[in-house]
């Protein structure tokens, strides 16, 4: 019985990529819903930051007292000797090329602050980058990871905490984040950017108001700034998990059509398989009644 | 011309109105009441009570520390946490208060060193401010002249 055996190899196979096929369709799904969330609720921080950057820009003339003292110490801008690094990914996977994308923008990143710095030092939130950089060997002052699918403002104040900490000490100079932002739901682009020393947004060319300031500006910085800070790092966060979101959602369709495809081409094979099979024996069937009947 | 207010905190905008009257701030030095006209103002926010007066209408939030500016009538609060009267439940938010109290009088609870004694302190002062404005639901607030 010829192709029998193929045909069956042929018949599991099918049954294996379509059950496959079944669940990339299900992550699918699930993505899309999470994506959906995850846009919203960084959505829904916008306003906040852009208030945030507007008021900041009013204070900004403030930045030094009547003496040419800076006001606050998170907005001195020192040699950079020191340079730590806040690099966020997903935990998990597939997402396609989107934790290898944000490792390698990294990666460049630092490779070009190597030969100007003594020092350089990596905080990974979130598995995928913390896994990339210890595997390269780089010295990792703190890592956050299982920051989950919707963190709270809450569970990202520690890592502003640490950097805060080590800039206003002195241990580092500077402080940069590499976050995948959120273009839309097909585009997310690796983007790395400053958050220490403060740099005060500009404000738009408006003329100088006078404010009266409760209590003096000095003091507001000193609660403004590290906020700032900790909404810096958040926005970035929830921009990171909208982007993991989508992409995975994309992946996700990428792979239940390439499964589906492959189905198609095996039914295909299968069928002719199977026909090759019927007529095989067909071809049997009327060689032996010849045989019988020409005795 | 009334005021413009938008309450935000980093999760989520609480409250947007912009046809307000009168606004009373628990700022950090105390009490600020913010008319139309008032002149540019930035100054950080304690943990307290927001009356905002719109309309006919008087409606409570309760505030948990942040800054706020007021810019040509345009009042932005950056809330580190703020809460209106619908989202809190008044039973749990007494219970709370209560829970927070005792711990302040170290009850239930030994508390080390003073950091504890002024977290304790804060807690207490901030489920006031949710008791507060929950009450507010069913007492009402007093008249626009009052």
């Amino acid at each position: 019985m010829a192709g029998g055996g193929s045909v069956r190899a042929i018949r599991d196979r099918i049954r294996s990529v379509s059950s496959t096929a079944k669940v990339t369709r299900a992550m699918e799904l699930v993505a899309a819903s999470k994506m959906r969330r995850a846009q919203e609720r960084a959505l829904a921080s916008r306003p906040y930051s852009e208030q945030m950057i507007a008021v900041l820009s009013q204070l900004a003339t403030f930045t030094t007292g009547g003496d040419g003292a800076l006001l606050h110490p998170l907005l001195e801008q020192r040699e950079v000797k020191s340079l730590a690094y806040i690099h966020i990914t997903a935990d998990r996977g597939l997402a396609g090329g989107l934790n290898s994308n944000m490792n390698r923008a990294g990666a460049s990143m630092l490779l070009e602050y190597q030969p100007k710095v003594d020092r350089l030092s990596v905080i990974p939130a979130g598995r995928k980058g913390r896994d990339f950089f210890r595997r390269s060997g780089m010295s990792i002052t703190a890592e956050f990871g299982e920051l989950g699918d919707f963190p709270a403002f809450e569970d990202v104040r520690p890592i502003a905490r640490v950097v805060i900490d080590d800039f206003l000490s002195g241990k580092v100079d500077q402080v940069m984040i590499g976050y995948q932002r959120f273009v839309n739901a097909a585009v997310q682009r690796p983007t790395i950017k400053q958050i220490l020393p403060v740099q005060p947004p500009a404000g738009e060319a408006a003329k100088p108001v006078e404010f009266i300031f409760e209590p003096s500006p000095k003091e507001l910085l000193a609660t403004l700034l590290p906020r700032f800070v900790e909404m810096q790092i958040y926005a970035a966060v929830l921009e990171a998990r909208a982007s993991e979101q989508s992409a995975r959602m994309v992946a996700m369709r990428q792979a239940t059509d390439a499964a589906k495809e492959m189905v198609g081409d095996l039914t295909l094979a299968y069928n002719k398989a199977r026909q090759e099979g019927i007529t095989g024996e067909l071809l049997d069937i009327v060689g032996g009644v010849a045989a019988l009947e020409g005795k | 011309m009334p005021l413009k207010l938008s309450i935000v905190t980093a999760q989520r905008t609480v409250l947007e109105r912009d046809n307000v009257s009168k606004l009373v701030v628990p700022a950090a030095d105390g009490q600020i009441t913010v008319l139309p006209h008032h002149a540019a103002l930035m100054s950080s926010l304690s943990i307290g009570e927001m009356l905002v007066y719109h309309g006919d209408q008087v409606e409570a939030v309760a505030i948990h520390g942040g800054f706020f500016q007021v810019l040509n009538d345009q009042v932005s609060v950056l809330a580190d946490a703020a809460e209106t009267s619908d989202m809190i439940d008044e039973a749990r938010a007494e219970a709370a208060r209560e829970r927070a109290e005792r711990r302040l009088q170290g009850r239930d609870q030994d508390l080390h060193g003073g950091l504890d004694v002024l977290r304790a302190q804060l807690a207490v002062q901030r489920s006031l401010a949710r008791v507060k404005v929950a009450r507010r639901r069913r007492t009402g607030v007093p008249s626009q002249r009052g």
